[in-house]
């Protein structure tokens, strides 16, 4: 296979250039992040390498705590999976759009920063993943992520409060971006949205189901809406050759 | 007994990794299950939409602006808009809502 440098080069920077609204909005997060990571008693450097090395927002905040309350480190492993059992659902899905002719490495090495908005940017893309995409997509939010960690915890408290509020909306403003097209061309996936925001909203303020942490009602939510909606509207068998391949 | 931080820094980035790279490795084939795939396929979207809200009104000072942000992004990525426009404009109608309520 002849592997073509200019359009690997391409690929590439477009993964950059639709990585930079992710990185500004990691940013933002990973600052509130961080001020939370300041009273768990983390230095600067910490926050950094915690952020790099893991990536993951509700799973940090969960493991922040964990650090907070001196728990043990088996808890710190409970804690990761619940807040974070969501990525393990997206790695399956995204399991499905691997070329299978692609090097094992690859998978390694995707596996490692498989967030919430760059699975959302990798599906928003058709046919194949594109590895190199994908590495050009984790440059910059791996960069806004640890660095915004790591500024929360040393200048947090100098931030007016307006602003942080207004940031903290950006990761879901990214969110809705991500789900509304495909909802406005599909009629199930709008059914299956609406209902999502009913149901999760319903979580939140019921007795009982309210009290569980936020990581676990979302993976109860997902497993029993796209369970029923994949019931009731199985996809049809699509012809899945088509599409962009990468040497 | 003490703890170190470094030591639950490693394991929780260890432990995230796992989660996502063992169904990454270890399903290399295309699942012909036509509920697993349907499953799958809806899997991003439910997840998306149950983390946004109602988190994105408990997110901000106000709930109020939290939900015109929420309706805000859902009209402008309705009529085309892409992630960083919708991400921003959420932003600013938060900061500019929250100067007026209190």
């Amino acid at each position: 296979m002849t592997s073509d440098n200019k359009n690997s080069q391409h690929l590439f920077l477009a993964g950059v250039r639709d990585g930079l609204p992710i990185a500004l909005g990691y940013f933002a997060v990973s600052f509130a992040l961080g001020i939370m990571a300041k009273q768990a008693g983390l230095s600067p450097f910490q926050g950094f390498l915690a952020s790099l090395l893991t990536n993951a927002s509700a799973g940090e905040y969960a493991g922040f705590m964990v650090i907070m309350e001196k728990a043990g480190y088996m808890t710190m492993v409970i804690m990761t999976v619940v807040a974070s059992a969501r990525y393990f659902l997206m790695a399956c899905a995204l399991s499905q759009r691997f070329d299978p002719k692609m090097p094992f490495v690859h998978r390694l090495l995707i596996g490692f920063n498989l967030t919430d908005e760059i699975f959302g940017a990798q599906i928003a893309r058709p046919g194949y993943v594109a590895p190199r995409y994908t590495y050009g997509l984790f440059v910059l939010p791996l960069m806004g992520w640890s660095t915004g960690t790591m500024l929360g915890i040393i200048m947090g408290n100098l931030l007016p409060a307006g602003i942080v509020s207004a940031l903290s909306v950006a990761l879901y403003g990214m969110f809705i971006a991500i789900i509304v097209p495909p909802a406005k061309q599909n009629r199930v996936v709008l059914f299956g949205v609406t209902a999502s925001f009913i149901m999760s909203f319903l979580f939140s303020r019921l007795p009982v189901v309210s009290g569980m942490s936020s990581g676990t009602r979302t993976i109860i939510l997902t497993i029993l809406i796209a369970g029923v909606l994949a019931a009731l509207f199985p996809v049809k068998e699509e012809s899945e050759e088509e599409g962009e391949h990468e040497s | 007994m003490s703890h170190n931080t470094f030591l639950y820094i490693l394991i929780m980035a260890f432990t995230t990794y796992l989660i996502r790279v063992l169904p990454l490795t270890l399903i290399r084939k295309k699942i012909r299950n036509r509920f697993l795939r349907s499953f799958l396929y809806y899997v991003p979207y439910v997840t998306l939409a149950v983390m946004t809200f109602p988190a994105i009104m408990d997110a901000t000072s106000s709930p109020i602006a939290g939900a015109a942000a929420l309706i805000l992004g859902i009209v402008m990525a309705w009529c085309g808009a892409g992630l960083f426009p919708v991400a921003v404009a959420c932003c600013v109608v938060v900061f500019v809502l929250e100067l007026f309520i209190k």
